[in-house]
């Protein structure tokens, strides 16, 4: 269960015009400007829920999910995540959350895969007999079984991201957050992450918050859609009510946000 | 506890894989120290009752300091953890259940103490080999070689803290280039990188001697020779725990408030 409410965070940006001139000026009078990257943000979301958490670049969906992941602390508002504060209660909570951030790496560059899942197994306390499993059906599902003997590096990026997904996945979360997760991947390997994340809600129970520019992930994976622009909740509803207008969902959500001025 | 000597197995594994740095490595400290030690033995020989050290207290200074080098550089702060502070990689050794404190301090550890693993003892064998002056002299009694190992792991730990003090406070100025080129000139200056502290004039030698760069490498260096020894010895030895406990401490302070108020950088 994730409750959120009224949770604002605010950046401070040091902002400059172009040029020579501009840089030595900012030298000693240097212009800061506030931005609001979520302001007063609140929703509620059940177990076994899977959501799509979409909007604009810039629109406050990272820190959305950097502050469930308790990773960032927000000015202002309450957040429980079964039952705890995130960035309160850091180290008890991200025992039980699994983050993909989809573009940033957590699998050790020059060692093989296999040795930064081993490494995962000893943080999370995993036990040997859980490892074992999760490990063999994680293999299958994201076909990993080549992937983890090549050192990270050697990876392309669509190797590499599912074996980002299956490191997130090890120790079994019941929330997974998944930033951008399908970003860079090629057709099959999209269609096999979907799939995939299709069979740990369906079979575990999995709560899943899914961001994404990919309107498809968000048709074949959620029901639930929260819409965000400018650091504020526009619209959360189902599928369906985006769809209302008819027409392509990629045109559609175009319309939304213009509609929506974000 | 498993978490991290996991850490500490994984980063160590690592650091022995690359073996071309260390060879490289062997050769330079090697051609480093055999040059230290003519210019020592020059010095001595124009004004030898003007030397502070002796010759041997001095040769054994250098080829110890050049065996061990990964253990003490200052320069050996890990490029990883400020590029990923930097660019907000960090956000996932956030998502872990382990403290951030602890996991960076052995992460240090394991990169010194792995790249140290492969150098030190080709440098030695050598160093012990050489005729006469220029040689490295077995260690003189039991007592003295444990202080020297006791010392030494003090010295470790210490500069291990302080490093990790300096990833903390990147999590604050972001761009770890001032800060870096800051804490590697003056560590190098005050800690006898560069040259060893009993050359130094007097009054400043005093002053250094108090630093926290004095209870790194300056402690077992010198008394593995019998340069620092007795009284003094203990004393050294009783300000490295002291330093050791109030870097520990600043650093879990920093970064205790750096987890606060810290901006993951990028989206």
């Amino acid at each position: 269960m994730i409750m959120m409410n009224d949770i604002c965070k605010s950046y401070h940006v040091a902002k400059r015009n172009a040029g020579f001139k501009e840089a030595c000026r900012a030298l000693f009078c240097r212009e800061y400007e506030t931005i609001k990257a979520l302001d007063r943000v609140s929703f509620t979301i059940a177990d076994g829920e899977m959501v799509g958490y979409i909007g604009p670049n810039g629109a406050g969906k990272s820190s959305t999910i950097k502050i469930l992941s308790g990773i960032l602390t927000p000015d202002g508002g309450a957040c429980l995540v079964n039952g705890r504060t995130p960035w309160k209660e850091r180290v008890d909570h991200v025992r039980d959350i699994g983050v993909v951030f989809g573009q940033r790496t957590q699998l050790w560059w020059d060692v093989p895969v296999i040795d930064s899942y081993d490494l995962l197994k000893d943080i999370y306390s995993i036990s040997k007999e859980t490892y074992k499993h999760n490990l063999e059906e994680l293999t299958e599902l994201l076909d990993l079984k080549e992937l983890l003997k090549t050192p990270a590096r050697q990876l392309s990026l669509g190797q590499r991201m599912r074996c980002e997904i299956g490191a997130s996945l090890l120790h079994g979360p019941k929330l997974l957050f998944l930033d951008e997760p399908t970003i860079g991947l090629d057709a099959v390997s999209k269609l096999a992450v979907r799939e995939f994340i299709l069979r740990q809600n369906e079979e575990h129970g999995t709560t899943v918050i899914l961001t994404t520019h990919d309107m498809q992930d968000i048709e074949a994976l959620t029901r639930r859609i929260i819409l965000i622009g400018k650091g504020r909740v526009l619209m959360d509803g189902s599928l369906e009510d985006i769809r209302r207008g008819g027409g392509n969902i990629d045109q559609t959500v175009a319309r939304l946000y213009r509609d929506y001025d974000i | 506890m498993k978490k991290y000597t996991s850490f500490f197995r994984l980063r160590f594994a690592m650091g022995l894989s690359y073996r071309a740095a260390a060879w490289a490595a062997v050769s330079t400290q090697f051609a480093w120290g055999v040059m230290e030690i003519a210019m020592f033995q020059a010095f001595y020989q124009a004004e030898p009752e003007r030397f502070p050290m002796t010759l041997e207290a001095a040769v054994s200074y250098v080829w110890l300091q050049q065996a061990f080098l990964a253990l003490f550089a200052a320069w050996m702060l890990e490029a990883e953890v400020f590029e990923s502070i930097k660019d907000g990689n960090i956000a996932y050794e956030m998502c872990r259940p382990m403290k951030i404190y602890p996991m960076l301090f052995v992460r240090a550890l394991a990169m010194r103490v792995s790249r140290a693993a492969l150098r030190f003892g080709p440098v030695l064998l050598v160093a012990s080999l050489l005729p006469g002056a220029y040689g490295l002299r077995a260690p003189q009694g039991i007592d003295r070689f444990c202080l020297f190992l006791g010392a030494m792991i003090l010295g470790v730990l210490v500069t291990v803290a302080f490093g990790t003090l300096v990833y903390g406070i990147t999590f604050f100025t972001i761009s770890p280039e001032g800060l870096r080129l800051l804490v590697t000139s003056a560590m190098d200056f005050f800690n006898g990188a560069i040259i060893p502290l009993p050359f130094f004039p007097d009054e400043m030698r005093k002053v250094m001697e108090v630093l926290p760069f004095a209870a790194m490498q300056n402690v077992p260096l010198r008394v593995y020779s019998g340069d620092l020894a007795g009284a003094a010895a203990a004393r050294a030895v009783i300000l490295q725990l002291v330093w050791l406990a109030v870097l520990v401490a600043a650093g879990r302070i920093v970064m205790a408030r750096a987890e606060r108020k810290l901006t993951v950088q990028g989206g």
